[in-house]
C-alpha cells in the first residue's frame, strides 16, 4: 500500500530508534496525564472494579489491533476486520440456535475468522491486489453475508458457560478477556520482536522487494499475516458475543477504524516498515482510558470520537512540527 | 498508451451495466423506462459528485474518508442556519456549504501537503472530527422537513427540462470535471502526480500542492451535495450518510480507478456511481431483500478490482515493475 512517497534509507538509520523510544515514551506521558487528568476530575475513576470494567473498552479492538499492526508493518492493511468479526458472531449465533456447545461455537468462531483471513490473504498475494480495495471489498461482503443471514434480527440464547469468555473472571478483577490480551500482547510481541518472522514482517515493510531478493517469502508470510489477523477477528468476535450475549449484523460498526487508529497512535507508520507492540499496547489504554475517563464525566461517545481523531492526528502532526520547527 | 486500455475498460464497465438492466428488465420492464432511469440517475446524484471529487484524490495517491462526514456536517450547518435565520437567502446558504466543504478539504490537504501525514490517517483523523462536530453543534438534535424553509427544501427537487436540478448539478459536475481532467494543466498534473511523484516533482509540479487541491475540489463537492442531500432528503441529524464515504471509494474502485494513482476517467467514475446506484434501486424492484445490496457491492467491488488487475498485469512481471519503483 503504497499511497505517499517512502524514503527508505532514513528507517534504518540508529538515530530512529532513539525516536522510536522516544515515540512510545511520549505516549506513555500521554497515558499518564489522561490517567492523573481522569483521576481528579471523577471521584469513581480510581475504583480497582471501575478500572477493571474500563479494559473491556479496548481489549477486544486490542486483540485485532497486534496483528493489525504487523499486518500495517509488512505494509498492508486490513479493513474487513469489523466484518468478520460481525461474520464470525453471526456463524456463533446460528451454531447455538442448532444447539451446538461451548466448545463447539468457539471453535466455529476461529474458524469463520480464519476462513476470512484466508480469503483476504489470497486475493492480496495470489492475485496480487491491493489490500485496502480489497478488504474493502470483502468489508461490505462479509458483513453483508451476516446481514443476509440476520436481516432485522439478532441472535442470542447463548449456552451459560459461554457466557465466561467476555464476562467470566480469572483471578479478582482480572477479567478473562484482560489475562488474554496479557497473553496475546506477550505472544504477539515476542513474534515481532524476537523471531525471524518478525524480522521478515519489518524487511518486507521496508522494502518488499529487497526482502524478497533476500530470500523471504514475501507471499508467504503476508498470507500468514491475513491468517493472524483473520483468527484474532474470531478470539475477538467470541469475546464481544460472549460479552454483549447476542448477536445483530451491525455488531462491531466501525472498529476496523478504531483498531487501525490504535494502531498507527502506538507508532506504527501507516507506509509500513516501523512501529512496535508495546507501543500498540500503550495506544490500546490510552484509547480506553480517554474513552472510560469522558464515560464517567457523562460525555456522549460520539464526543471521545472527536478527541480520538484529533489524538490521531496531533499524535502524529506535532513530532513532525517540532522537526520542521528545528530544520528552519 | 493507457487511452485504448482505459476506454476498453470503461466499453466493458458500461456493457456490465447494460446486462445488469437487461436483467433487472426481464423480472421488471418498467425499471428501464425513462422515467425511472431518470429517477435512478436521481437518486445516484450524490454518489456521483461525491465520487468526482474522490476520483480527483486517488487520481494523485491519496484517499479522502472525510467526505460523508464534511457532507453531513456542512448539511446540518446550513440546515440549522436555515431554520434560526428562515431570512438568509438560498444562494447565502449554497455558497457557505461549497465555502464550509472546501475549508474542510483544505484542512485534510494541508495536513497531507505541509506536514505530510499519511492521507489515510489525516482523513480518518478528520472523517470521526467533523461527524463528531455535528453532534457538538446540533446536541443530537433532528432538524425536520417542517421546521427548514420551503424554498430550501424545494430548490434539489425543482424540474427543469424534465430534470429534476439535482440530477443536473451532476451532469453539470460531469462535464466539469470532464474539462479540468483532458483540457487543464490541473488535470494533466494529478494524472503525473499519481503516475509517478518523482516524475512529476521533476517536470515542475508541486505534487503537494497538486494533492491540497485535489482534496479542496473533493471538499468543495462534498459541500455542495450536503446541502443538497439534507434539502432532497428533507431532514438533516448527526449520522446522515454514516459510511457513505465507502460507497464513493467502492464507486471510484468499481469505475477503474486505481487506488495506486495516475489510472482513472470521468466515465469510469460515473459509470461506477450508476452501477452501485442501479443495485441499490433494482434489489426491492425484483424482490430481493435490500440486505443482499452490501454482499453484493461488495462482491462488484473485488471482481472490478481483480479483473482491472488483470487488464494491467499484461505489460510485465509485476516484480520487475516494483524493482523499478524501488529504486
Amino acid at each position: 500500500m503504497s499511497l505517499a512517497e517512502r524514503h527508505i534509507p532514513d528507517r534504518l538509520h540508529p538515530p530512529l530508534r532513539r525516536a522510536l523510544l522516544r515515540w512510545e515514551s511520549l505516549l506513555l506521558l500521554v497515558a499518564a496525564a489522561i490517567f492523573a487528568a481522569n483521576a481528579m476530575a471523577s471521584p469513581y475513576f480510581l475504583n480497582a472494579w471501575n478500572l477493571s470494567d474500563a479494559t473491556f473498552n479496548f481489549t477486544e479492538k486490542a486483540m485485532v489491533a497486534f496483528a493489525m499492526a504487523l499486518l500495517i508493518i509488512a505494509g498492508e492493511i486490513d479493513l474487513s476486520v469489523a466484518a468478520i468479526i460481525a461474520l464470525a458472531s453471526t456463524a456463533m449465533g446460528a451454531a447455538a440456535q442448532a444447539g451446538v456447545g461451548t466448545p463447539g461455537l468457539v471453535a466455529i468462531g476461529l474458524a469463520v475468522g480464519l476462513a476470512c483471513g484466508a480469503f483476504n490473504g489470497l486475493l492480496v498475494t495470489r492475485l496480487g491486489l491491493p489490500s485496502i480495495v480489497v478488504t474493502i471489498g470483502t468489508m461490505s461482503l462479509f458483513r453483508g453475508i451476516s446481514y443476509i443471514v440476520l436481516g432485522d434480527q439478532a441472535y442470542g440464547g447463548y449456552p451459560a458457560g459461554f457466557a465466561f469468555f467476555g464476562q467470566g473472571y480469572v483471578f479478582w478483577v482480572i477479567s478473562f478477556e484482560l489475562a488474554l490480551f496479557a497473553v496475546l500482547a506477550l505472544a504477539f510481541g515476542v513474534l515481532l520482536h524476537a523471531t525471524t518472522f518478525g524480522r521478515a514482517v519489518y524487511a518486507i515493510g521496508n522494502n518488499a522487494t529487497g526482502a524478497l531478493f533476500a530470500g523471504i517469502r514475501v507471499a508467504r508470510v503476508k498470507f500468514v499475516l491475513f491468517l493472524l489477523t483473520g483468527l484474532m477477528s474470531g478470539v475477538a468476535a467470541v469475546c464481544l458475543t460472549s460479552r454483549l450475549g447476542s448477536t445483530r449484523p451491525s455488531i462491531a460498526v466501525g472498529w476496523e477504524l478504531e483498531i487501525v487508529t490504535m494502531v498507527v497512535l502506538g507508532g506504527v507508520s501507516i507506509l509500513g516498515g516501523s512501529g512496535t507492540i508495546p507501543g500498540v499496547v500503550i495506544a490500546a489504554f490510552v484509547m480506553g482510558l480517554v474513552t472510560f475517563g469522558l464515560g464517567l464525566l457523562n460525555v456522549p461517545g460520539i464526543v471521545m470520537s472527536i478527541v480520538i481523531g484529533a489524538l490521531l492526528i496531533a499524535v502524529i502532526a506535532l513530532p513532525r512540527l517540532w522537526a520542521m520547527r528545528r530544520r528552519a | 498508451m493507457t487511452g485504448r486500455l482505459v476506454t476498453s475498460r470503461e466499453a466493458l464497465l458500461a456493457g456490465a451495466l447494460m446486462l445488469l438492466l437487461a436483467l433487472v428488465a426481464t423480472r421488471f420492464p418498467g425499471f428501464v423506462a425513462p422515467a425511472n432511469l431518470a429517477r435512478v440517475f436521481n437518486d445516484t446524484a450524490p454518489l456521483i459528485l461525491l465520487a468526482l471529487g474522490q476520483m480527483a484524490v486517488i487520481l494523485t495517491r491519496c484517499i479522502d474518508l472525510s467526505v460523508a462526514a464534511n457532507l453531513a456536517l456542512t448539511g446540518m450547518i446550513v440546515a440549522m442556519i436555515n431554520v434560526a435565520a428562515p431570512g438568509v437567502p438560498l444562494a447565502a446558504l449554497i455558497a457557505l456549504a461549497v465555502g464550509l466543504g472546501t475549508l474542510m478539504g483544505m484542512a485534510n490537504g494541508i495536513l497531507v501537503w505541509k506536514l505530510d501525514i499519511p492521507p489515510i490517517v489525516v482523513t480518518l483523523g478528520t472523517m470521526t472530527i467533523y461527524r463528531g462536530t455535528i453532534f457538538l453543534i446540533s446536541g443530537g438534535k433532528w432538524v425536520n422537513a417542517h421546521e427548514m424553509g420551503a424554498a430550501f427544501k424545494a430548490l434539489p427537487r425543482a424540474v427543469i427540462l424534465g430534470l429534476p436540478v439535482m440530477s443536473w448539478v451532476a451532469i453539470a459536475a460531469v462535464l466539469a470535471f470532464w474539462l479540468v481532467l483532458t483540457r487543464t494543466t490541473l488535470g494533466r498534473a494529478f494524472y503525473a502526480v499519481g503516475g509517478n511523484p518523482r516524475a512529476a516533482t521533476y517536470a515542475g509540479i508541486d505534487v503537494g500542492r497538486t494533492q491540497f487541491l485535489a482534496f479542496t475540489l473533493s471538499g468543495a463537492l462534498a459541500g455542495l451535495t450536503g446541502y443538497l442531500w439534507v434539502a432532497r432528503y428533507a431532514v438533516a441529524y448527526v449520522d446522515i450518510a454514516g459510511g457513505f464515504e465507502l460507497d464513493v471509494v467502492a464507486a471510484c474502485v468499481i469505475g477503474g480507478i486505481s487506488i495506486m494513482g495516475g489510472v482513472g476517467s470521468v466515465a469510469g467514475a460515473l459509470l461506477g456511481a450508476l452501477f452501485l446506484g442501479v443495485i441499490k434501486n433494482a434489489l426491492p424492484v425484483v424482490n430481493v431483500s435490500p440486505f443482499w445490496q452490501l454482499a453484493i457491492s461488495g462482491t462488484a467491488i473485488i471482481v472490478a478490482v481483480a479483473l482491472n488487475a488483470r487488464a494491467s498485469r499484461s505489460r510485465g512481471r509485476i516484480i520487475l515493475r516494483r524493482a523499478e519503483h524501488a529504486a
